[in-house]
C-alpha cells in the first residue's frame, strides 16, 4: 500500500480548524500526513503490538518445541521392532508391542479423566450458578474465595489425602455399590478392600479440577447480559427458568471451555494418581476393582527412575500419546462450541 | 383481555432512597397511556412496578397498591411470576434471545406457561403473533434463524410479538423506540395504534411528539431536584396536556423551556 494523499505542508492544512492550524503541529490534525496513507504506529502502540505478537508467537514456538522434543526422543521406540523393545525394556515384559503397551495406558488416562469430568462438571456448574445467581452477595464472594483456594492445594497433598483419608473412607460405599449395583458392568468384579481404585482417583481428580471449572463458569455466568435476564423475567420466568433460558445458553461455550481446561488437568495429573491408584494394564471398565488401570502420566513417573535409554524412549512415546489426546480433546471442544456459533449470543 | 390499572398511594424505593413518591393514577383499558418527563424522574421505575419488575433489582421495594381490575399486585399472596405472565413488557433496547430462533423467541413466553403445545398450534401462534407485530412478511422465510440477525426495528417488533404471544392483559413499553431509526419508530407507533384495540398499553417515552401521536392519555412526571423523589405532576387526556395543561411545570416541559 502506498500513500494516496500527499502530505499537506505545515500551516496550510485545510482540514484543521482555523484556530488550531497555527498553534498545533499539523500532524496532530485528523487529515494531516500521519493519517494520509497507512497509519504509522509509534511509541507505546508499537511496543504493545510487538509484545502481543511476540507472546502469540512464543506460545506456538513452545508448543512446537514440545512436539519436536517428544517426537525426536520417542523415535527410537517408534522405530524399534517389537521383539527388540520387549527384550530391552524391563517394564514391557508383559506387552507384545509398543501399541500393546500404550493402548491400556491411553485407555486408563481417558477413563480417569472422563470420570473426573463427569463427577466435577455438574457440581461445578451448580456451585457457579449458586455463586452467580442465588447466593447473597457476601456469601457469594466468600464461597468463591474458598473454591479458588482448592486450586492452590498442591497435587501431592491431594494424593496423600486421597490415599490415606478418602480411600478408606469411601471403601464401604464402594462395597455397597458393588453389592447392590454389581449387575451394572462398571461396578462389577471384586471390590478392592483398600479403596485404591480408579473411581477414587476420579473423585480426587474431580476435586482438583472443580475450582478451575467453577471459577471460569462463574465468570461466564456473571457475564450474561442483564438485558436478556430481564427479558426472561418479564415473560414470567422463575429464576430457574430464567437461568435455563438465558444464563446457560449464553454460558454454554464458556462452560465447555472450562470443562476442557479441567479435562486437560485431569489427563495430565500425575502425583495424585500415582499415590492412590493400585495399577494394572488392562482395558477394564471395572471402576471398583484393584489392579485394572493406569494413566500415562502416573506411569511415566513410576517407571522413569529405573528406565534404560530405550525404556525412556518408550515412556516419551506414551507422553507423545498424551500430547495427541490433549490436542484432539481441545480441537473437538472447539468444534462443539463452533457448531452453534450463530446462536451463541456473540453476534 | 384488556384491564384497567389503578395505582394508589405508591412509593418506590431503591434501598433507603425514595425514587418516586405518592403516585395516584388510573389507566383505562384499551387505551394508550404515555409517561413523559425529564430523565431520572422515575417514569421507567414506575412502569417497572406495574409488573413487579422493579423488585428484581437488589434492595428495590415498593409501598402502596397497584390494582389490576381490583386485584392488588402487591398483596402477600400474589406471585410476581404470575403477575409478569399477565403483563407483558417491551424494553428500551431490543432483546430477543440470541440463543433462540425467531420462532422460539415468539414461543418463549408460551412455553413457560404451558409446556405442551402441539406443533400445529405453535406454528399458528408464531404466525399470528408475528402478524400482530407486523413482522410476519419480513421473517416468514427464516423463522429458524437467530433473532439477533434482524435489524434493530425488526428485533423490537419481535420482542412485541413475543410479549403479545402470551395474550397479556396489559402491555408495558419502556422507551421502545429510543434505539430505533425514524422508519422503524413509525412502524412501532403504527403497531401501538393497532394493538390498543386489544390491550391496555402503557408507554414511557422521551419523545413528546411520540406521546402526542400515539397516546390517549399522558402522565407528566417531574422531580424537584437532585436527590428528591420523582412525582406525578398531572395526568389527563393527551390533547389537554399538550394544549392546556393545568400545571405550569407541564407547560414548561412540553413547550421545551426545560427538561
Amino acid at each position: 500500500m502506498t500513500a494516496t494523499t500527499s502530505p499537506a505542508p505545515a500551516g496550510t492544512d485545510p482540514g484543521g480548524p482555523p484556530e488550531s492550524a497555527g498553534s498545533r503541529p499539523p500532524r496532530r490534525s485528523l487529515r494531516g500526513p500521519r493519517r494520509a496513507g497507512r497509519p504509522v504506529e509509534r511509541g507505546a502502540s508499537r511496543v504493545f503490538r510487538w509484545t502481543a505478537t511476540g507472546a502469540g508467537a512464543l506460545i506456538l514456538v513452545v508448543l512446537a518445541a514440545v512436539a519436536v522434543f517428544l517426537v525426536v526422543k520417542a523415535m527410537p521406540a517408534l522405530t524399534a521392532s517389537s521383539g527388540e523393545l520387549v527384550d530391552s525394556v524391563s517394564f514391557m515384559r508383559n506387552s507384545s508391542s509398543l501399541a500393546d503397551y500404550v493402548g491400556p495406558l491411553v485407555f486408563g488416562t481417558v477413563l480417569a479423566a472422563v470420570l473426573a469430568l463427569v463427577l466435577a462438571v455438574p457440581v461445578a456448574i451448580a456451585i457457579a450458578l449458586f455463586i452467580s445467581h442465588y447466593a447473597p452477595r457476601r456469601l457469594a464472594s466468600g464461597l468463591g474465595y474458598v473454591v479458588d483456594l482448592l486450586a492452590a492445594v498442591p497435587s501431592v497433598v491431594y494424593g496423600l489425602w486421597g490415599a490415606m483419608v478418602l480411600a478408606p473412607l469411601v471403601q464401604p460405599l464402594w462395597s455397597w455399590l458393588g453389592s447392590t449395583l454389581g449387575w451394572i458392568p462398571l461396578f462389577g468384579g471384586t471390590v478392592s478392600p483398600t479403596g485404591r481404585v480408579i473411581l477414587t482417583v476420579g473423585v480426587v481428580l474431580a476435586v482438583m479440577i472443580l475450582p478451575i471449572i467453577t471459577a471460569v463458569s462463574r465468570e461466564v455466568f456473571l457475564q450474561t447480559p442483564r438485558l436478556y435476564e430481564e427479558a426472561a423475567l418479564a415473560l414470567g420466568a422463575t429464576r430457574w427458568e430464567m437461568i435455563r433460558m438465558t444464563v446457560l445458553p449464553f454460558g454454554r461455550s464458556g462452560v465447555v471451555s472450562a470443562a476442557m481446561l479441567g479435562l486437560g488437568r485431569a489427563l495430565g495429573e500425575t502425583m495424585a494418581v500415582l499415590m492412590i491408584l493400585s495399577q494394572g494394564f488392562l482395558y477394564s471398565f471395572l471402576l471398583l476393582a484393584a489392579g485394572q488401570q493406569q494413566t500415562i502420566a502416573a506411569n511415566i513417573a513410576a517407571q522413569f527412575p529405573e528406565a534404560s535409554d530405550m525404556g525412556m524412549s518408550v515412556l516419551i512415546a506414551t507422553g507423545l500419546a498424551l500430547f495427541v489426546i490433549t490436542l484432539v480433546v481441545n480441537m473437538s471442544a472447539r468444534a462443539i462450541v463452533a457448531r452453534r456459533k450463530d446462536f451463541s449470543g456473540a453476534n | 383481555m384488556a384491564q384497567r390499572i389503578d395505582v394508589k398511594d405508591l412509593n418506590i424505593y431503591y434501598g433507603d432512597f425514595r425514587a418516586v413518591a405518592d403516585v395516584e393514577m388510573s389507566v383505562e383499558p384499551r387505551s394508550v397511556t404515555a409517561f413523559i418527563g425529564p430523565s431520572g424522574c422515575g417514569k421507567s421505575t414506575f412502569l417497572r412496578t406495574l409488573n413487579r419488575m422493579h423488585e428484581v433489582i437488589p434492595g428495590a421495594r415498593v409501598e402502596g397498591r397497584v390494582e389490576i381490575d381490583g386485584v392488588d399486585l402487591y398483596a402477600p399472596d400474589v406471585d410476581p411470576v404470575a403477575v409478569r405472565r399477565q403483563i407483558g413488557m417491551v424494553f428500551q433496547r431490543p432483546n430477543p434471545f440470541p440463543t433462540m430462533s425467531i420462532a422460539d423467541n415468539v414461543l418463549a413466553g408460551v412455553r413457560l406457561n404451558n409446556r405442551r403445545i402441539s406443533k400445529g398450534d405453535a406454528q399458528d401462534l408464531v404466525e399470528q403473533s408475528l402478524r400482530g407485530a407486523n413482522l410476519w412478511n419480513e421473517v416468514k422465510d427464516r423463522l429458524d434463524r437467530p433473532g439477533s440477525g434482524l435489524s434493530g426495528g425488526q428485533q423490537q417488533r419481535l420482542c412485541i410479538a413475543r410479549a403479545i404471544a402470551v395474550k397479556p392483559q396489559v402491555l408495558l413499553m419502556d422507551e421502545p423506540c429510543s434505539a430505533l431509526d425514524p422508519i422503524s419508530t413509525l412502524a412501532i407507533e403504527d403497531l401501538i395504534s393497532e394493538l390498543k384495540a386489544d390491550y391496555t398499553i402503557v408507554i414511557v417515552t422521551h419523545n413528546m411528539q411520540q406521546a402526542a401521536r400515539v397516546s390517549d392519555r399522558t402522565a407528566f412526571f417531574n422531580l424537584a431536584g437532585q436527590g428528591q423523589p420523582g412525582k406525578l405532576v398531572e395526568v389527563d387526556d393527551t390533547s389537554v396536556i399538550f394544549s392546556a395543561p393545568r400545571e405550569q411545570a407541564t407547560e414548561d416541559y412540553i413547550s421545551g423551556r426545560f427538561g
